[in-house]
């Protein structure tokens, strides 16, 4: 039996060889490394922005039709409604033309929860997280990016993460009005959302159904998650 | 990386030490004289100094320093005095040029000077259309070819345009490109001799690349790709020519290819 | 696993010879060079994405003992847990202890390459505990009892026969009539049997792409769903990540998803990233109840500050294997560690040792397609040159090449020996080969003839003819006496 793990020796250990390899090559006039932590701390708090594509750089309606083009293009389909009233015929009709069971699972999500369901009377909804069984997932989305059609979902009782990954079908609704040019906008969001960087527990930024190339490199779709991925955009 | 080509200058009596590399020296004195013909087309003074071998490359891939270091420093004093260093290779051309400065950079004596010496070292083809700003050479050759870009030319140097744009201006030739033309042949120097099984499959799936384009006449820039891919195809039995590109821009191809017996 | 890089000359023959692998191999040729360029064509800011990932990097190295410090707060601060592990052993030692402080006997893994590294699967099964990859790649070799032969497409080596083959040997649980023809058809049958390994595991592991400072998060980068799966459905997550993972903010990681994609496969985006961070909230309904983070060191920090400094940089894309003529040709198993291709010729020789791993930097033409491509700007072939030097320095190279080597600068050192010697020597050759102009056999050189012909010279060296030329002209220009 080895002794314990000694996890502070450990980390001064490692930070301390780290520190010996940089000032070897006079990288380090600062050993105490104030100078480095207050350049760190500088940059951790003003956030600098990297470069962002000026394709997601358009207006609102061009942002959407963007956002469908590029989901479509990695095999999600797309839909776009005028308001949540037309939510549950949207996934009535998608249900019947892939021949699935008028039943779905969702979070409780309260743009969800608001929604007249009993618009569509033989639509069956289970609210709570997956546990496999549910063929068809319903989570809505914290917002869209257009650079890629990628949907960003966050975990939580809302949306549970199970239902991004379990359902072999995954419908993602999405408010336009959510939509962004590119991702650093969504994390500016979360950052309002909660104040320094308050994340969810999983942020999951979704493009396209799961797939996998790992026999012969020929993309096959429905690897471990959903086959199917359905984007409806509202408004 | 940045491989805008500077602006033609005014090239007029200007000096050029050719670098004739040790391939050719040895091998194939012929593409020497071409590149002297197509220098002294230009309205250049050509010299070619006798105190040159080997830019160092075969020691600087295999790790020794100090031998690459002299040969560069006999490069160096050899070279300095002129106002351009031209070399038919885009492998020892880059090897002066890319890697001659990192090399002394700590010899207070010699950085400043392999700086100097790289700044003014050219590959043959991409010397004339970018310095010298020729955009047609006065040759002629019938037939087809197809151009493999050498490793060390393109990702060190961008040369891949320039060939393809004098090419253009020989009448008669008709370039056939092969695909992945910017692949590796495998030659790799030494490399070609330590690990023969692998620098074969390399040069064996260029070969076929090469047949494949269906051109009389394969041409690169650097000897040591052509006469690994020459050394292939005539193994293979093939019937393709083997040239530099510097005897058909120069009008030089009437001789033997590469590989090929001369006195026909 | 057992390292097998000394003998690297073997495994490549092999590797030429076995006609399977080399049909398998030409998928990577195929399937990875057109997609990455389609999509860098397809983003104009891609080449200054390049240079940003490589500045941003560059600064975390020079700060990464702060970024370390400051990312272990923010994950501590949401209820996740790091571990600080020097080497592969201590790694391996913290994550069998906190498998026994939850009971753990069965574990799912997503891809991480430097459990690998660790041999963890190895390490843990001999402390009794079941772990199955989920990756399909990973599951496919795990299967077949191998290790990945490419950082992003482990089983790029295996055939679709192949893996028809092993999934009928392994899944005796299934109907032996079962039609497995079709590639759907075995990912179908993969996707259940994994199904519920996912749900019956106690811990889940994945690696990281990522570790963002600014909210201590990881961040993995994947297209199948199995990290996800892996990590959601386990009581336990257990990241394994090596410390130059780091990075400051969610921007900055904005800029790395933007060149990792593209690099990797070509894709503008792969289908999930996620950005995980501390166990599950008290009004989550899923998610695992703790969440470990453990830092690798294994080498790194001495990398640091050497000339092998810049390939901490690296993103571990696979963009370099994925155009390295080499790899191409001998497949990843030949590199006879973990991590193959060019990025490997460089890693292994700091992590293994150079005496063990020799060959590797030198079995390259370097052609410089690698640097050309890497996302992160990782001048690959001047570190391969460094290694170079550095078993020159040790006279770790065969005698016959050093000899060899010694001998040719001998002569180039003094140019008038140079051009006597090399006068008669071309001639000579010229000699042997009056018939043909090719000689099939060279002394010395016998690992060129064995495949080709060296064309002979023509005869007299250009600087005899070029004397010539200028005897009779009359002059002897650039003769520096």
């Amino acid at each position: 039996m080895s002794k314990p793990h000694d996890n502070k020796a450990a980390k001064s250990a490692i930070l301390g060889k780290i520190r010996r390899s940089l000032s070897a090559v006079g990288a380090v006039a600062d050993p105490n490394r104030e100078t480095a932590r207050a350049e760190v701390l500088e940059r951790l708090a003003s956030k600098p922005l990297g470069i962002v594509p000026k394709r997601g750089e358009v207006g609102a309606y061009e942002k959407v039709a963007m956002f469908m083009d590029y989901a479509e293009r990695v095999s999600s389909t797309t839909a776009r409604i005028a308001s949540y009233d037309e939510l549950p015929g949207a996934i009535a009709d998608y249900l019947r033309a892939h021949n699935l069971p008028q039943s779905i699972i969702t979070g409780s999500d309260p743009r969800l929860a608001a929604v007249n369901w009993q618009s569509e009377p033989q639509l069956e909804r289970k609210i709570g997280p997956s546990d496999g069984s549910d063929l068809v997932g319903v989570n809505h989305a914290l917002g869209g990016v257009a650079e890629t059609g990628t949907a960003v979902l966050a975990s939580g009782p809302d949306n549970p993460t199970t239902i991004n990954f379990l359902p072999e079908n995954h419908i993602i609704v999405v408010h336009a009005d959510d939509i962004a040019g590119n991702y650093e906008s969504i994390h500016d969001r979360l950052r309002d959302l909660g104040g320094k960087a308050h994340m969810p527990r999983a942020l999951n930024m979704i493009t396209g159904p799961s797939r996998s190339g790992d026999i012969e490199q020929k993309i096959m779709l429905g690897a471990h998650g959903p086959r199917a991925v359905h984007v409806i955009v509202v408004g | 990386m940045n491989f805008a080509s500077p602006t033609p200058k005014d090239t007029k009596g200007k000096r050029v030490g050719l670098f004739v590399t040790c391939l050719v020296d040895l091998f194939r004195p012929t593409v020497g004289f071409a590149a002297v013909k197509l220098l002294e087309d230009a309205g250049f003074e050509l010299e070619v100094p006798r105190d040159q071998t080997c830019c160092g490359q075969p020691a600087y891939n295999s790790g020794d320093k100090d031998d690459a270091k002299a040969l560069a420093k006999q490069v160096i004093k050899a070279f300095e005095g002129y106002d351009y260093i031209v070399a038919p290779s885009g492998s020892c051309t880059g090897m002066i040029r890319k890697h001659y400065p990192s090399l002394l950079a700590d010899e207070p004596e010699w950085a400043d000077r392999a700086v100097a010496v790289a700044g003014k070292t050219y590959e043959l083809v991409s010397f004339l259309v970018d310095i010298a700003g020729i955009e047609k050479v006065s040759s002629h050759f019938t037939g087809t070819v197809t151009y493999h870009d050498s490793c060390s030319g393109l990702r060190e140097l961008g040369i891949k345009d320039q060939p393809r744009k004098l090419l253009a201006s020989v009448p008669g030739v008709d370039l056939k490109e092969m695909k992945d033309s910017d692949v590796c042949c495998g030659f790799g120097g030494t490399f070609s001799v330590k690990y023969p099984d692998i620098s074969n499959a390399i040069v064996s799936k260029k070969t076929k690349t090469i047949t494949d384009a269906g051109a009389g006449t394969l041409l690169a820039g650097d000897m040591g790709c052509l006469m690994n891919m020459a050394g292939k195809l005539k193994r293979d039995g093939s019937a393709i020519q083997v040239r530099h590109i510097a005897e058909v821009l120069a009008d030089m191809a009437d001789g033997p290819a590469i590989g090929e017996k001369s006195g026909r | 696993m057992e390292i097998t890089s000394p003998d690297f000359k073997k495994n490549a023959s092999e590797a030429l010879a076995d006609t399977t692998l080399q049909r398998a191999l030409k998928n990577v040729e195929l399937g990875f060079i057109g997609k990455r360029q389609d999509a860098v064509d397809a983003l104009p800011e891609f080449e200054a994405l390049r240079d940003l990932g490589r500045d941003i990097k560059t600064h975390c190295l020079k700060h990464l003992d702060v970024y370390l410090d400051e990312y272990e707060k923010k994950v501590t601060a949401s209820g996740g847990h790091v571990h600080w592990a020097e080497t592969a052993q201590d790694a391996c030692e913290i994550v069998r202890d906190i498998c026994r402080s939850v009971g753990a006997r069965t574990m799912t893994k997503g891809k991480s390459m430097i459990s690998e590294e660790m041999q963890l699967n190895a390490f843990l099964e001999k402390d009794g505990m079941e772990v199955t990859e989920t990756d399909l790649g990973e599951y496919i070799i795990q299967l077949r009892g191998e290790h990945p032969s490419h950082i992003i497409a482990p089983a790029v080596h295996v055939t679709k026969e192949q893996v028809e083959a092993d999934f009928r040997r392994a899944h005796t649980q299934l109907d032996p009539n079962r039609n497995l023809d079709d590639p759907v058809s075995l990912l179908g049958e993969a996707r259940a049997v994994l199904r519920e390994k996912y749900f019956a595991a106690d811990v889940g592991i994945t690696g990281a792409n990522f570790l963002v400072a600014e909210s201590g998060s990881s961040v993995i980068v994947t297209n199948e769903g199995n990290g996800d799966l892996t990590q959601t459905l386990s009581r336990v997550h257990i990241v394994l990540a090596s410390i130059e993972k780091v990075i400051p903010t969610l921007n900055d990681l904005d800029v790395f998803l933007r060149l990792l994609a593209r690099s990797a496969t070509g894709q503008e985006q792969s289908v999930y990233t996620t950005i995980s961070t501390g166990p599950r909230r008290a009004e989550d309904p899923d998610g695992p109840e703790q969440y470990h983070v453990v830092l690798l060191d294994n080498g790194r920090s001495e990398m640091l500050g050497t000339d092998f400094e810049e390939m901490l940089r690296c993103i571990r894309c696979g963009a370099c294997i994925n155009h390295c003529p080499v790899y191409h040709a001998v497949g990843g198993h030949s590199y006879g560690w973990v991590y193959p291709g060019p990025m490997g010729s460089v890693l292994t020789p700091s992590l293994i040792g150079v005496d063990k791993a020799g060959h590797l930097p030198n079995a390259s033409t370097l052609c410089g397609r690698c640097e050309s491509v890497c996302p992160m700007r990782i001048p690959l072939p001047k570190m391969l040159r460094h290694w170079r030097e550095r078993e020159y320095e040790r006279h770790l190279n065969p005698t016959p090449q050093r000899w060899g080597l010694k001998g040719w600068a001998y002569f180039a050192r003094r140019p008038r020996l140079y051009h006597q010697t090399m006068r008669f020597g071309m001639r000579l050759m010229k000699y042997l080969a009056p018939q043909t102009a090719l000689m099939r056999r060279l002394p010395a050189a016998g690992g060129w003839t064995k495949h080709r012909e060296f064309p002979a010279p023509e005869g007299k060296t250009f600087q005899q003819l070029w004397a010539e030329r200028q005897a009779s002209n009359g002059q002897t220009k650039g003769d520096a006496a």
